[in-house]
């Protein structure tokens, strides 16, 4: 038997999400995997970007009892699990910040500046947070 | 009398590491919390603000904000002390005047 | 409102979901099944405890249909379908399941 939201196939758009804030000193990159894990549901043709101090919120190893807030970095691994798969790191984010791929909490791929500036190209819809 | 500067936002994202270092004078401290940590840290584009400053400013950094974010103590750069909430409000008490360079 | 149990109060939120995941333990699953006229089988505690374990990995609780094709992947297609997982919550599988195992409402579930 078929699922609900396997039947309906609507116009699928190109979503892309920017993420370029470090957690935890800012309410952006937990509202950003928010919003993702909610519009998951939509599916679409979704990718997640991590440029400047985004790559930070992909870091291993964060652990966050010292200050009392709540480590959202597993939710990331749980990104697989909602069909979304699109995960790139700006090369030159990474560089400048000392990261290689092996500090990532998943696998992403890791595209260029200029790489990236194409792929934002081909997107319908660009959101930044 | 010494200055305790504490900066705690991101030297990619924002100048207050920047600014706070050129207001330090001989003696002064600096502290760097929450984002601001990410200036503390070995191989990066800013590493070398740090390593200057160390040779006439004391530098410290919050444990709790770098292990929430994911860094180690052996990240941090050579000189830079690791300290905890209770070292922060040692230095707090140390310095003179706080500036917080938000 | 609020959940007593072993002589202690657990605040609960509007639509009863435990105010702090950490002070959940199986009797207060049996007592938010009682005042749904609900009582709890293996087969519901099959995926109360399946949420649990989700939630410990991943700091979420799964959105329905995320539920749906993880249970379907662990515990077979049978089990992996919103017939079966509705039939065992019939307020929604989520949400209803979400709430007897001490979680958030799953983020997204309106």
């Amino acid at each position: 038997m078929a699922e609900p939201w396997e039947e309906e196939e609507g116009p699928v758009k190109k979503f892309m999400y920017v993420n370029r804030k470090a957690p935890y000193g800012t309410i952006y990159a937990l509202e950003s995997l928010e919003v993702v894990l909610i519009a998951a549901a939509f599916d679409q043709d979704v990718s997640l970007v991590f440029m400047d101090d985004g790559v930070y919120q992909l870091k291993k190893g964060q652990d966050t009892k010292g200050i009392g807030m709540k480590n959202f970095s597993p939710t990331y691994r749980a990104l697989e699990g909602y069909d979304i798969e699109k995960l790139y790191v700006e090369k030159e984010s990474m560089e400048s910040r000392g990261l290689t791929a092996d500090d990532m909490i998943i696998p992403v791929e890791m595209l260029s500046k200029d790489e990236l500036t194409s792929l934002m190209e081909e997107q319908d819809v660009v959101m930044s947070f | 009398m010494a200055m305790l500067h504490t900066v705690n936002k991101s030297p990619f994202e924002k100048r207050s590491l920047d600014s706070a270092l050129s207001h330090a004078i001989d003696g002064a401290a600096i502290l760097m919390i929450e984002d601001g940590i990410y200036g503390a840290l070995k191989g990066t584009a800013v590493s070398a603000k740090i390593e200057k400053a160390l040779g006439n400013l004391k530098v410290y950094v919050l444990g709790p904000d770098l292990k929430a974010r994911g860094m180690t103590e052996d990240q941090v750069v050579d000189g830079v002390k690791v300290v905890d909430y209770a070292g922060f409000v040692d230095l707090v008490t140390e310095y003179d005047k706080v500036q917080a360079w938000l | 409102m609020g959940i007593e149990i072993n002589g202690k109060t657990l605040e609960t939120d509007e639509e009863g979901y435990l105010a702090d995941l950490n002070q959940w333990e199986p009797g207060v699953a049996d007592i938010m099944a009682k005042l749904d006229d609900t009582t709890l089988t293996d087969a519901h505690w099959e995926v109360i405890n399946f949420l649990r374990e989700y939630y410990e990995e991943y700091q979420i609780a799964p959105a329905v249909r995320v539920l749906t094709k993880a249970i379907g992947k662990k515990l077979g297609p049978d089990k992996g379908n919103s017939k079966y997982l509705y039939e065992l919550f019939p307020y929604g599988p989520a949400k209803q399941a979400c709430k007897y195992a001490g979680l958030p409402k799953p983020t997204g579930c309106v």
